[in-house]
């Protein structure tokens, strides 16, 4: 992708102007979380054109960006599949069996933890707690939540997302 | 002293002194130099927001103020806690602060990779003074440590990650000195690395200054790497005529030769006025230089070993010392 | 006895709407407030109500209002803290999921009392769903009035936005969330200044949990002292509690504080009991950060009286004997977990969200975790087990924020508790890789060296 192609349609543009507008005149740079996500979505991964685009969106410096980009563990720097299947694996869902979601997962499609399918349409990723701790095993396919998972329902939501990879946003 | 502007008194290892409000425990110790000094190896004074991180400088309060004499109930970074009126701090007298450090040496070493015979910043180390100090000669580290390629950050500086202990004092000095910051801190947690995203060159021409700042070799000047070990150089002040900077420096020689140039450090390591890259990278010439005499260096260090000292202008007596 | 003050609408269909929230009595406190309080007269309120803080930490939720400081001319902010990460914590996502409209009444009469005009409330990425769900609401009820300029005609004039986080644990600590929410990593900041005087873009700002600014709305309807009337001693109110483990009805539970224990985990009426008939074996009462309790030592302290769910109770005994209310994210453990394999999960989940600012937590959270699966794993020797107290007492106090603590504690509860569990480990590498130690054997408590 070259950096003329990175370019956000006009109602994402919108978007981000809404995002910016939360904030205070010259604030412009704490709408950056929101954009990252906006970006992500529309992008598929935050690749460094897509950052330096975002930074001049905001009036930022690209290494604010990147700084930024790295640190929290929703942004993906690298190409992902279309839907991330994120599942947690923290103290209460490990209980639950997470475990056992993830080889389940794992002999499926498979692909290892932090994988992708060769079509491109699935990553595996195991995360930690998502807040669903009453709910476990759970796990989440883009913005959704999926959570008290049986082998059933995971075999369930593969192909749901396989049929409809767009459905893992929640759209704006 | 004025009547207006009236000082607090603190205590540190026993000594008194009296200094202006607002000052942080750290630079009151300063004051007062010698062993009551606590380490630091993130705080820098002239880089704003710096300190805080490492700590290293851990101290105990033993009584908050005159006003409120309870003790502070952790130990604190002195680096960035302001004194009180009538507070009272121990630094080498504190049991618990000494247990502290030391163990914060031992968390800087585990994946640090101990590689000071082949680096360049061996005798003129922060982390290696520390550990001499502070550190065990044994490890209790047993897993493979954290290892990251060694990369140029410019056509002068290499970065070696390696050896970074994460002081973020690179990234204030480009913060401060420059006007667009290209490099900063990555990721998180002990993934954490200093760099660029994409390989870049760091062009601004006060950049070099992030050698000067690095506290261990995670930074180092291209120009003089692998070339000598610092303690067989001699330091002399120099200065020459620069459009860019004040031209103050120290050129570090073998024989006739200009091997390296830095900044003027005082004796806890730190520049207070920057050089350009010129000055540093491009002047290696005697004759681009009016020398001014042997640089003093700090009795502890190795680089003192140089037997020319005696040439040195004699050192300011320490405040309150014999 | 058992009152509902946040959860008590829960269950009427369309409570996330403004219309049905409105007809049940909602924004009846903002109406009280602006007719016929003061700013001052809510914080005396907040104040008389005991109210703590129930992010985790516990403080005094009036006393941290009365230190904002007001310098002329300068913006204050008020920050809802919806970044709840905590593991075993869903309780303010159930809140804001179910009624958002109460968090978004209580931000009007927070920010009120504080004299914010611009409040922001920092929700976790991950609830993305969550945060349409606010945003929708905060659209209605700037359409109704309740936000926006000269509020119901009172000239109190209130923004409230939602922004979101991108995934770190860190964020929860105030000052990281600061950080964040101006667009940077989240580094917590170093203490002083306090937010209360330099925060949000070097304003003074104050930040709360969810469910402290939600309580916000009955303190105001019914008057603090009606409110500290619930609960016990200090512990003043209900709390929410998120319920999870090895137990029959995982959940959000409004309990009055002051309950047992025993009865929040064995009556119908909250987690049913322990599931499959299991026993009980160690609880976490308020969050993976504190202290693991042995099963002797969960529903009766120490002393041998009855434990109860409060925040005085629950802390009886210190860390030796133990634990705390957190942020009551309360996880059961039956006969059948092991808790090593536990520690070493909650080991895990700090060291991937240590910011690595600090070297003690940087480098201490890693390494606990590799001796803790090298132990979980058969491979460790007994002197691991002391080299994991060393670290983790060398990490304890000595950081610029408690996550630092929080990755501490929990690996020191579990040696002070459950050696014996660890020791087997070592003695038993094969066995410990199929089969369960089973329950620990009940000890009189030797004071360590904490």
């Amino acid at each position: 992708m070259s950096q003329e192609n990175i370019q956000f349609p006009e109602d994402l543009l919108q978007e981000v102007g809404r995002q910016i507008a939360k904030f205070p005149e010259g604030m412009q740079k704490s709408a950056l979380l929101s954009v990252l996500h906006i970006a992500q979505a529309h992008f598929g991964h935050l690749s460094e054109p897509v950052m330096d685009y975002v930074a001049r969106l905001l009036h930022i410096l690209p290494i604010e960006v990147y700084e930024v980009a790295t640190f929290y563990s929703m942004y993906d720097t690298k190409p992902v599949g279309k839907v991330k299947l994120e599942v947690c694996r923290t103290g209460p869902c490990m209980i639950e069996g997470a475990e056992k979601i993830v080889s389940y997962i794992e002999n499926k499609l498979g692909i290892k933890d932090g994988e992708t399918t060769a079509d491109g349409l699935f990553t595996l990723k195991t995360v930690e707690c998502l807040g669903a701790c009453g709910y476990a095993p759970m796990l989440q396919a883009g913005e959704k939540f999926h959570e008290h998972l049986t082998e059933a329902k995971v075999d369930e939501l593969i192909e749901q997302y396989r049929n409809n990879p767009k459905a893992n946003y929640l759209g704006l | 002293m004025s009547e207006t502007n009236p000082k607090f008194k603190v205590t540190i290892d026993g000594v008194e002194v009296e200094v202006d409000p607002g000052t942080t425990i750290l630079n009151a110790a300063r004051l007062i130099g010698g062993d009551v000094v606590p380490p630091a190896m993130c705080y820098y004074s002239s880089l704003q927001g710096s300190g805080g991180k490492c700590r290293t400088c851990l101290v105990e309060v033993s009584k908050g103020s005159e006003k409120d004499p309870r003790p502070m109930p952790k130990l604190v970074a002195s680096c960035s806690t302001p004194i009180m009126d009538g507070m009272e701090v121990k630094n080498k007298s504190s049991e618990k602060v000494m247990d502290a450090r030391a163990g914060v040496v031992e968390m800087l070493l585990i994946n640090h990779p101990l590689d000071c015979p082949v680096c360049d910043q061996a005798g003129e180390c922060h982390l290696q003074d520390l550990a001499y100090e502070h550190g065990k000669s044994t490890t209790r580290y047993e897993f493979e440590r954290r290892t990251f390629d060694k990369v140029d950050i410019g056509e002068y500086i290499k970065l070696h990650m390696t050896r970074c202990i994460l002081c973020y004092r690179c990234v204030y000095t480009a913060n401060q000195l420059t006007d667009k910051r290209e490099h900063g801190v990555l990721k998180r947690g002990d993934a954490a690395e200093i760099g660029t995203f994409i390989e870049k060159n760091l062009k601004n021409e006060f950049i070099g200054n992030v050698i000067d700042v690095c506290p261990v070799g995670a930074l180092t000047d291209k120009t003089f790497r692998f070339r000598s070990r610092v303690w067989y150089t001699k330091p002399m002040d120099a200065h020459r005529d620069c459009k860019c900077c004040s031209g103050k420096a120290v050129v570090w020689m073998i024989g006739d030769e200009v091997a390296r140039v830095t900044a003027r450090k005082d004796q806890y390591g730190e520049v207070k006025e920057f050089i350009c890259n010129e000055c540093r990278f491009e002047k290696k010439d005697k004759s681009d230089w009016t020398i001014e005499g042997p640089r003093h260096i700090d009795r502890s260090s190795v680089i003192s070993a140089n037997h020319y000292e005696v040439e040195a202008p004699s050192h300011t007596p320490l405040l309150n010392k014999a | 006895m058992d009152r509902k003050l946040l959860l008590e609408h829960i269950g009427v269909e369309g409570i996330q709407t403004h219309d049905v929230y409105r007809k049940q009595g909602g924004y009846k406190a903002v109406e009280k407030a602006l007719k016929s309080m003061s700013p001052d007269d809510i914080v005396e309120e907040v104040k008389k109500s005991g109210l703590r803080g129930r992010g985790g930490a516990g403080f005094p939720t009036g006393m941290k209002w009365s230190f904002i400081a007001k310098p002329e001319g300068v913006p204050r902010h008020l920050l809802c803290n919806a970044d709840e990460s905590e593991p075993g914590t869903f309780k303010d996502r159930y809140l804001m999921e179910k009624i958002p409209h109460l968090l978004i009444e209580g931000m009007i009469l927070s920010s009120y009392a504080l004299g914010c005009n611009q409040s922001y409330i920092y929700i976790r990425g991950e609830y993305m769903y969550v945060l349409q769900i606010l945003e929708k609401a905060i659209a209605e009820a700037y359409a109704n009035g309740w936000l926006g300029k000269n509020i119901k005609g009172s000239g109190f004039d209130l923004d409230l936005a939602v922004s979101t986080g991108a995934g770190a644990y860190i964020c929860g600590e105030e000052t990281a969330l600061i950080e964040s929410l101006e667009g940077k990593r989240g580094n917590p900041r170093i203490k002083p200044p306090f937010p209360a005087v330099k925060g949000l873009w070097g304003r003074p700002t104050v930040v709360n949990n969810v469910e402290t600014i939600a309580a916000v709305v009955p303190i105001v309807n019914e008057g603090g002292d009606a409110y500290a009337q619930i609960g016990i001693g200090r512990s003043t109110g209900t709390k929410l509690i998120s319920a999870s483990g090895n137990i029959n009805k995982p959940g959000v539970y409004e309990i009055t504080m002051g309950i047992t224990v025993e009865e929040f985990i064995y009556s119908d009426t909250y987690c049913g009991g322990m599931k499959n008939g299991k026993k009980l074996k160690a609880c976490v009462p308020g969050g993976s950060s504190v202290p693991i309790l042995p099963h002797y030592l969960v529903c009766k302290t120490a002393a041998g009286e009855d434990r109860l769910m409060s925040y005085e109770s629950l802390s009886d005994g210190g860390f030796a004997t133990g634990s705390m209310l957190g942020s009551g994210g309360f996880i059961v453990y039956d006969e059948d977990q092991c808790i090593v394999r536990n520690t070493w999960n909650f080991s895990r989940f700090y060291h991937h969200e240590s910011c690595g600012q600090c070297s003690p937590c940087r480098e201490g959270t890693g390494w606990m975790e590799k001796v803790l699966h090298r132990l979980e794993y058969g491979h460790g020797k007994m002197e691991d087990i002391d080299l994991l107290w060393d670290i983790q007492r060398k990490i304890e106090g000595n950081t610029i924020c408690p996550l630092g603590d929080a990755a501490a504690w929990p690996v020191a509860a579990a040696i002070r508790h459950f050696r014996e569990e660890f020791e087997w480990h070592v003695n038993e590498p094969k066995l410990c890789t199929t089969k369960n130690y089973g329950l620990v054997t009940e000890k009189k408590f030797e004071p360590v060296n904490a």
